[in-house]
Formats: structure tokens, sequence, C-alpha cells
């Protein structure tokens, strides 16, 4: 069946499609755990010690979106690379009328997050960016990861770093999230003016809800 | 010469059955020798190509459109007629003859008609299974609706596409048979010539419109599916594409053509606005059910259609024809028309349009019921004109749409020349001197998906396939003489462009051997038509090149033909000394200005051969006789 | 009104192309836009100057044939309405036209702005109809179809063929196109059982026909004469995700 989906145009779309639902549920999971912040420390280095304690299951789950990422940056980058060939000559004159800013640079805004998650790893996870607040253990003696977050976000420049990529993350779900749900069949002449409005306004919420972090860390608004 | 239609003896109802089982088959497994060349790919043609590749035949199909999809058959708006009696309103196959029959005049072959009759119930079958999306009632049930001619609802539709999606029904057909290799499809390649092999008709001479270039293509017959002539008129309902060049090539070549001044104009078209005008856009005649047509009772009435109270409006086709009101046939709406707009009370700015208001049914059937029924049709008067048919009366004139005439067959659909097979609007056979509505569809589609496949074996059975290849002489020499042609009209590179003269000689046709025909204005028609001829061989421009895509030349060549075909037609018409369905002699009228038939002299069909360049063409009778219907004055008071 | 036109011209589809700027003077604002050009053409022929090809055949919106961009949008910028059914009322003294072909790699340029497009009839060939040969068929009423599922057909049925959404489609995709003949299909008895095959043919088709794949920027549907809806695309998603069930 797989050798089916790959040959078949629509087949590709549903590997994107699937692939990115199971990234947007990845995001909405991360941001629900990360919002554990806001407890303090006790909130999110809990949540991450629980997290380290799930062991080869933790594996299990980052293994598999890695695989997702990896399907859906593979298969993105084919898919853009054959629509280009399909338009070999643009138009002396072109207008938009319904495409959008989003759904026109879905490969650029794939391949920022791209880069962007590889940096976010760095940051958070392989902890090599700032390696002198990012390893320190709490007084329960688990990874202090509270202090890690708020320390960065204190930093000007990697707020902005965060929120251009949050920028980014806006308009390839605000595309992204409409985009599987056609291609998953769910549309009919209801769902398609209601999806084409939930899309992007899902994107704010994830958007805003990620952004308050630093913002909020920022300002001062997060005490341990 | 008597021309003999090889009908079948027998009674009426058992003619079709009867000469099914007498003709002749072919080994399933000869079938695949033969190779059958099919020019067009209307409803006729497409739906031919696809039954005769189904049955195992070899077929090359042409079109001179880009797409097999295109032909005009897929701008026929209204609906298809079949005798269901799905309404248990009293139709039946006879009275879908018999309608028919009268409402062409009684200058139709009795038998074809009533095969067409009993074959329509077959070919909605054929469409449903194929998926053509007819409109239904909230049971599921197929749903129809009455037409123009008719007092029965017989007429299945598919919004106002039906045409579309018939033709997209066979042409789906055909393209499974593409796909499995047995019909060949050649796009935007044009007939120029026909080639007859001792005198039967074995292939065709084509250009490839991209190219330029010209191929001969042998077959073991020819069929020509290639639509009517109404662009003899410049302006006309067809496309600007349809021409006449394949059948008045098959004229030239020895093929009778008949009754070529049956012609029809559709009673509801847009205006013309300008000298520009490029064609005319017809709205369906369905309009007529709920839309009651009329013109201001006063002349040189300016004022707006709003501002004229209905004491002041005149309903005249209500007037003249209390049954059928505004469901008069097409001939008798037309010239009700002409003749208010002559009388001078014409509304628009040009005073050639009369009113179609549908204030009244609005009114009684609510907007919602009226845009349901018609929504495509408001919708397109609105784009052209630029008004809002709902609140303002539409305004519509009539315009040449379909022709009656065409190449003479006789019941097997075979020309007189042996291997020519001619059908759909290109023959002349089933709709005598005037087609009601929603009966073109039907015969092109009867035609190619019942009649042709069963009566070509008869032909076939009697000849040995691939006999005759494409290296013959004649071909070579028809080849030569289409060359000679084209480089000619490039060579003339003169002062008028093509469309100056296709003007020109659709002025004279409209004017002259129009909706209402004298001996005067015939004569004068076949005084000015052979000037306008010369004329176009000294001064036509054609731009460009032979070998390249050249739209100019691709127009010359078809204007070449109507030039000599309008002087046909127009001889046809001055020849027929009576009225008769859509061709109206003013010599020829009752007291009340309705169509006077001379039964005793002209009941026949006059075909036409032709007698070589500069020699008057003789004219040839295949009487009509009717055994099973009472000639009458057509009325429809 | 007097309008300036830049028109692509392109001798045949080896050579090389380039806009051209034509002057048009005493444009009436009823007439059509392929009358405009018609004008401008008589003008050209009388001067001596080849004259612009393009394709139109029935001009009156149903055909299919007729395929200019009109300052960047395929038919112009009218909803539902092809470029023959543009009138000269929409447009203001002194504008400025663009008029290019419609653009794919799946629509070679023929000359000026006629395109060849059979790969879209390549695509029906692969599978868009029902197996169904003459003579075999039951009477129509014994095969009884919901009115709504007939409606819905017919909306999508109502396709024209006429190639604007793939001209239209940043990606060159003729999903719209496909997506109207399978859902019409799919969605009546007649067209059920072979469903599941023909919309994997004929995607496949699509393909292989040098189209692009959709990513669902739904700029087919702006630009579609007849206002094909997104959702028969959907349809097709859901067809094919039937078929894998098979």
């Amino acid at each position: 069946m797989f050798a089916k989906l790959f040959k078949n145009s629509v087949g590709r779309k549903l590997i994107m499609a699937a692939t990115g639902l199971g990234m947007i549920g990845f995001v909405v999971m991360h941001l629900l755990g990360n919002f554990s912040i806001f407890l303090g420390p006790e909130g999110i280095n809990v949540y991450a010690a629980r997290l380290q304690s799930l062991g080869p299951l933790l594996w299990v789950a980052r293994l598999g979106i890695l695989a997702m990422a990896a399907f859906h940056i593979t298969f993105g980058i084919w898919l853009t690379l054959e629509n280009r060939r399909a338009k070999p000559e643009a138009y002396a004159v072109r207008k938009r009328q319904a495409s959008t800013f989003g759904s026109e640079t879905m490969i650029y805004s794939g391949l920022l997050l791209l880069t962007f998650v590889v940096f976010h790893l760095l940051h958070f996870t392989l902890r090599v960016i700032f390696p002198e607040t990012s390893n320190l253990i709490d007084s329960a003696g688990r990874a202090d990861v509270f202090t890690m977050v708020t320390e960065s976000f204190r930093k000007f420049p990697v707020v902005v770093i965060y929120l251009a990529a949050m920028a980014v993350l806006f308009f390839h779900v605000g595309h992204g999230f409409k985009s599987l749900v056609q291609t998953i069949g769910l549309n009919n002449d209801k769902t398609l003016p209601l999806f084409g409005k939930a899309s992007p306004l899902l994107a704010l919420v994830l958007v805003l809800g990620y952004i308050s972090i630093p913002m909020l860390i920022l300002f001062g608004l997060v005490k341990g | 010469m008597i021309l003999d239609g090889k009908v079948p003896s027998g009674p009426l109802e058992q003619k079709w059955e009867n000469h099914v089982h007498d003709s002749r088959l072919i080994n399933p497994a000869n079938k695949r020798k033969f190779r059958i060349i099919v020019v067009g790919t209307g409803l006729a043609g497409a739906s031919a190509a696809a039954s005769l590749g189904e049955l195992g035949f070899n077929v090359d199909v042409f079109c001179y459109q880009d797409s097999s999809r295109r032909a005009h058959s897929i701008a026929a708006q209204g609906g298809i007629n079949a005798a269901k009696n799905y309404r248990n309103d009293g139709d039946s196959v006879f009275r879908l003859f018999h309608d028919t029959i009268k409402g062409g005049d009684f200058r139709a072959r009795e038998a074809n008609v009533y095969r067409l009759a009993q074959l329509s119930g077959n070919i909605i079958d054929q469409c449903v299974a194929q998926g053509v999306p007819f409109a239904r009632d909230y049971a599921g049930y197929l749903d129809t609706r009455s037409f123009g001619g008719a007092l029965v609802q017989r007429t299945f539709y598919a919004r106002g596409q039906t045409g579309q999606q018939l033709l997209l029904g066979a042409y789906q057909a055909l393209s499974r048979q593409i796909r499995d290799g047995k019909v060949q499809v050649h796009t935007r390649t044009e007939m120029v010539d026909l080639v007859l092999v001792q005198g039967e008709a074995k292939g065709i001479i084509v250009r490839d419109m991209v190219s330029g270039g010209l191929s001969a293509h042998a077959g073991d017959c020819v069929v020509l599916a290639t639509g009517g002539y109404s662009n003899v008129y410049y302006l006309s309902t067809n496309a600007k594409g349809c021409n006449v060049t394949a059948a008045f090539r098959a004229y030239k070549k020895g093929a009778l053509f008949a009754n070529p001044c049956y012609t029809q104009i559709h009673p509801t078209c847009i205006p013309a606005s300008g000298h520009y005008q490029s064609k005319l856009t017809l709205m369906s005649e369905s309009l007529r059910n709920d839309g009651r047509i009329w013109a201001p009772g006063g002349k040189g009435d300016k004022r707006p259609p709003s501002e004229i109270p209905d004491a002041e409006r005149d309903y005249y086709l209500e007037r003249k024809y209390p049954t059928y009101g505004n469901l008069a046939p097409r001939d008798i709406a037309s010239r009700a028309a002409k003749e208010a707009c002559d009388e001078g009370r014409g509304v628009g700015a040009t005073g050639r349009g009369v009113y179609l208001d549908f204030a009244e049914s609005i009114q009684r059937l609510g907007k919602a019921a009226i845009e349901e029924r018609y929504g495509n049709l408001f919708e397109m008067y609105e784009r052209i004109t630029g008004e809002d048919g709902y609140s303002t009366p539409m305004r519509i004139y009539p315009a040449p749409h379909y022709t009656m005439g065409g190449l003479w067959v006789d019941y097997n659909l075979q020309s007189n020349l042996p291997g020519l097979f001619v059908i759909g609007e290109a023959n002349f056979s089933d709709h005598g001197a005037n087609r009601l509505g929603a009966s073109a569809l039907m015969q092109g589609l009867a035609d190619g998906y019942f009649v042709l496949p069963n009566t070509i074996g008869t032909y076939l059975a009697g000849t040995s396939p691939g006999a005759v290849q494409k290296d013959r002489d004649e071909f070579q020499a028809g080849m030569a003489e289409a060359g000679d042609r084209v480089a000619r009209l490039l060579s003339i590179n003169g002062r008028k462009t093509v469309d100056d003269f296709h003007r020109e000689l659709g002025h004279i046709m409209w004017e002259d051997v129009g909706m209402a025909r004298s001996e005067e204005s015939l004569k004068r028609a076949l005084a000015e038509i052979p000037k306008l001829r010369s004329e176009f061989w000294e001064s036509v421009k054609v731009p460009g090149e032979a070998a390249d895509f050249n739209q100019e030349l691709e127009k010359a060549l078809r204007l070449a033909d109507f030039l000599e075909f309008g002087e046909l037609l127009a001889l046809d018409a001055l020849h027929r000394d009576e009225s008769c369905g859509g061709h109206f002699r003013v010599e020829h009228q009752t007291e009340e200005g309705e169509a006077l038939r001379h039964d005793d002299k002209f009941s026949f069909v006059a075909a036409w051969e032709y007698k070589g360049n500069g020699k008057a063409p003789e004219m040839h009778r295949e009487p009509l006789t009717f055994e099973n219907v009472k000639l009458a004055v057509r009325s429809y008071k | 009104m007097n309008l300036t036109l830049f028109v692509w011209r392109q001798k045949n589809a080896k050579e090389k192309g380039r806009m051209e700027r034509y002057e048009a003077h005493d444009v009436d604002p009823d007439m059509s836009f392929l009358e405009m050009l018609d004008v401008v053409n008589q003008d050209l022929i009388h001067n001596g100057k080849e004259p612009i090809a393009f394709d139109h055949d029935c001009r009156e919106g149903i055909c299919g044939t007729c395929s200019l961009t009109v300052n960047g949008i395929p038919h112009g910028e009218q909803k539902r309405t092809t470029v023959c059914q543009l009138h000269m009322r929409h447009f203001k003294d002194g504008d400025s036209i663009y008029i290019e072909p419609f653009r794919a790699r799946a629509f070679p340029v023929v000359k000026d702005l006629v395109v060849d497009r059979q790969a879209l009839d390549t695509v029906i060939q692969s599978g868009g109809y029902v197996s169904v040969s003459t003579g075999e068929a039951q009477d129509g009423n014994t095969l009884l179809i919901p009115r709504h599922d007939a409606e819905y057909s017919m909306d999508a049925a109502e396709c024209i063929g006429c190639g604007a959404c793939v001209a239209a489609c940043p990606n060159g995709s003729a999903m719209l196109f496909v997506g109207a003949k399978v859902a019409s299909l799919a969605q009546l008895p007649q067209g059920k059982v072979e469903a599941a095959q023909r919309v994997c043919v004929m995607t496949e088709t699509m393909l292989d026909q040098g189209f692009g794949n959709c990513s669902n920027h739904y700029e087919c549907e702006a630009a579609c004469p007849k206002g094909i809806s997104v959702k028969f695309i959907a349809k097709l998603n859901r067809e094919y995700l039937k078929s894998l069930k098979e």
C-alpha cells in the first residue's frame, strides 16, 4: 500500500497530510507541556523529569516524530520540485485570487521551521548554546529546566529568534491545517469556509500560546 | 432521376426491426479488418465512432476543434425528446412521430421519423447508463418538461446544459475506445476533400491545422457527421468554426444535397449590439415555458418596458395562437417577432428585438423557482447585455440556428455515393422543413448510437476490407487539388479580409434568403452571390503561410465553400415555390400570414446534383408519401 | 474607449515568445473581449501584419475552447465567465491589458495565445467514463437517483474542460478538472462500480501528463468559469482513501 501511495499524487498528499497532522498534534502537546513553566520550577521540572522517566517510550515517541518530520520534509521538497517543473514559465502579470502568502511559501516556511527546530534542539535538548545555564540541577535533584528556559528568554536576541520562528509557524500551520483537512477529504460546502477560517485561527492560538512564554519571561512576569 | 429512399416494406411499426433483421452482419473476427473514417465529433460523430469501436471496427475520427469534446452539440441547452410516457400524459412513439412529422410541415420521410421516435427511449437509457446527470424529481425518477411544438411533457434535460452533458457522455464513451486503441482521434484536423475510388467513398484529404500539412486517409467507408451550415448567414448561433466544407466537398464529388433551403431561425436569441458582432447567442426556448413574449402595441414606443401598461402591450403569440401561445413552433415565433419589428414595434437600441417577460411567472412561482429552472440563462443574458432579466424583460430576436437540409441519405443513412454515410445535422433526413425543439439531440444520438451501427454493415459486408490504400492516384490528386486551393487563396493578397466577405455574404443571405423569401429577393441573391464570389477570388487578403497554424486561411477555405453553397441554398429556395416550415415564401401565405404549402406540387425532397463549375446543378426528386399521417394544414392556433 | 494591449506572441512551439504592445482604438463597451481582438486582428491584416492567433469557437461560454489569461487571471477577473463572455464594459478607457496564453508544462504553446490541451483528453481517456457499451442499458427509471445526488453530480459535470484551473494553479495541477469528473461519476450509482479504479488511474495519468500536484491554493476554483467547487477535490480525496481499502 505504501508503494501505491508513493506513486499517486493524492497518495503523496496524504502522506504530507498525515505527517503534518501528526506534527500539529505534537506541537499542541508540546505547548500544553510548556505551559507547566507558569507553575514555576515545580511545574516544568517535574514535567521534564516525568518525560525522562519514560525511558524507551520517550525514544519511541522521538523516533516517531523524527520519522514524520523526515517524510514531511522529503515529500515536501519532492512535491515542490515536481510542482515547479509543472509550471516552467511564469506569467508576465499574475494576480492572486485565492492563494495566500502562507500557501505559496510553504516550502520556505517549512525549511525555516526545520532550521529553527535544529536550533531549538541545540538550545534546549542538547543544551550546547548556553551551556552555563542549561545543565543545572534544582533543589530536588532534577534537571533545572526552569532556570534554563527563563535565563534564555531574558536575552532579547533569543526571544526575537523564537518570535520570528513562531511567525513562520503561523503561516505554515495557517495553510497547512486547512490543507490537510481538504486532503483527507473532510470538506463539503459547509466545512470549506469553516476550516478556511479555523485554520489560521488554530495557528494563531498555537503561536500566541508559544510566544506567551518568552514574552512573559522577558517582561519578568514568570517567577520561580 | 427519381430517388429511392430504400424504405423497408411492411407496417410502419415493424420496418426498423425487420430491416435490422434483414441487414447483413460481419463476423466479429473480420470487423477489426475494417477501417471506418468518421468526420466530426458532435453527438452524432462521437456516438457513432464510439459505438463502431465497441463493435470491433477500427475507427479514425477527425475534428477541427482542439478536443473532441468541444463540438457545437455542446451548446444545446434545452433538452432531448423521448417517447417514454413517464408522465402518463398520452405520449407514445406514434405521437412523437406524428408531432415531428407535423412540426416538419410534412416534408420528412415517414419511416425515418418513426424510427427516430422508436429509438428515442433507448437514447435516454443509454445516456443514463453512461452517467449523464439528467434532472430527477424528489423520488429519484427522471424529470421531464414541456417544449415548443408539443402538448406532452417528454423533454428530458440536465439543467440548461443538456447538449453538453449528452456530448460528454458520448465523448467519454469515445475516450474509452481511444484508450482501448479501437479509435484513433485526430484533433485540429479539418477535412478538405472527399476521395472517391471507382465511385465509392474511400477516404478523405485533411489539413493539419497546426502544421498546415495536407495528408490523405483511406478507409473502407466514410461517415460525415459535420453538422449544419447556419454560418452561411455569418451571424448565427453556431460556433465560429462550424462550416459546410465537408458536406459541400462531398456534394462536389457527386453526393446529392437535399433541401438546402430548409433553415431554422431560432426565436429566442440575444439581439446583435453592433457591427463588430461576431456571433449570436441563443437562449434555450424552454424560456418560453414561463416567459411571455410581447412588443409594444404602438409604433416607435421608446418607453422603458416597466412604463408600458399591460393594455398597451401586444402579447402577439398568445393573441394569434391561443392554444399554443408562447409555445408556438420556432418558425412561427420567429416570423412573428420579425413582423413586429418590421412594423416598427421593435425594442432596444437597434429596434430589432421583442420582450420576453418573466414578471408574471416570478409573481406566480417565485423568483427562486424561475432561478432554479433558468438561472444559468439569466446569468448568460446579464453577462452579454449587462441587464438583469429578472427585474426587466429580456430582449430577444430570431437568429439562424439549425439547418434541416443536408446531404441526401437513404433509410440506411447512406448517400447516393456508396460508402458515404451522413449522420446528424449534416444529413437532411428527419426534420422535414422545420425541426421541433429538443429533437436535434435526439436525432444525432439515434443516428450515431443505434441507426448507423446497424446499417453500415450491409455496405461493408459487400466490400473487402483494406482494399483501398492511400497511395492510389485518387488520393494524390485530392492532395494536389487541395494544395492548389490553399496556394491560390494565399496568392491573391487583395484588400478585403475573409471576415469582410463573410459579413457581406451573411447580409445577402439574411436579407434575401432569410426568414421571409420572395422570388424577387431570391433572384437578387442569385445575382449578388456570384459577384461576391468572384470578388472574393480576386481581392481577398489571406495573410500568413500554408505550412503554419493559420486561422485566416482556415476561415478562407471555409468561406470559399460557403460562397458557392449560398447560391445553391438560394436556388433551392427559389425552386420551392411554396412555404413550408422554415422556408417561408411571401407569395405563399394564408390570409393570416401563415405558411401555405402546396402538397400537390412540392411533396418531395429536392436533392441537387453538382454538374460542374459554372453549370446549373440538376435537381432530383424523392417523392414523399404519407401513409400513416394525414397531411393537414399545420395549425397551432 | 482606447486600450493598450500587451499580447504574447510566439511563432510556434519551438521558438521563444515575447510580449508585444498593440493599441486598440474605439472599443465599444458592448463588445466581447474576443470581438475586441477580432477588430485588432482586422487592423493587423489590413496593415499587412500577421493577426494574433487565439483559440475560440462557440463564443457562448460552453465549448471551453477560449483560453486567454487576462491581466494575470485565466479568463479575466470577472467571476464565472469565460473570456468569450467577458465584455469590454468591464474595462475603462486608457486601461492596459496583459493577454497571455494559459501557462503550464502540460499545455505547450502552439502559437501566440493558442495552447495544446490534449493532456486533459488523455486524463479522461485513462478512466473518466462509465464502461458501458451501446445497447447494454436498462430503462432509465429502473435506476433511482436521489435528486440531491443528481444535482451534486451535475454541479461537478458542468466542467467545460477549458483548463483554466491548470492555468491558474501555481503548481500547474489539474486536480479540479480530475476531481470534477471523479466526483460527478462517483456520486451516481452507475459510476460507483468503477470508482476506485477510476480515481487511481486518473490521478496517476495526471502526473504522467506533466501536471503538478494539488497543494490546496484554491486558485483553480477562483478562476473556474463554471464556479466548480474545490469540494470536488475533497470528494476525489475521499474516493482515493476508499480505494485504498480495496
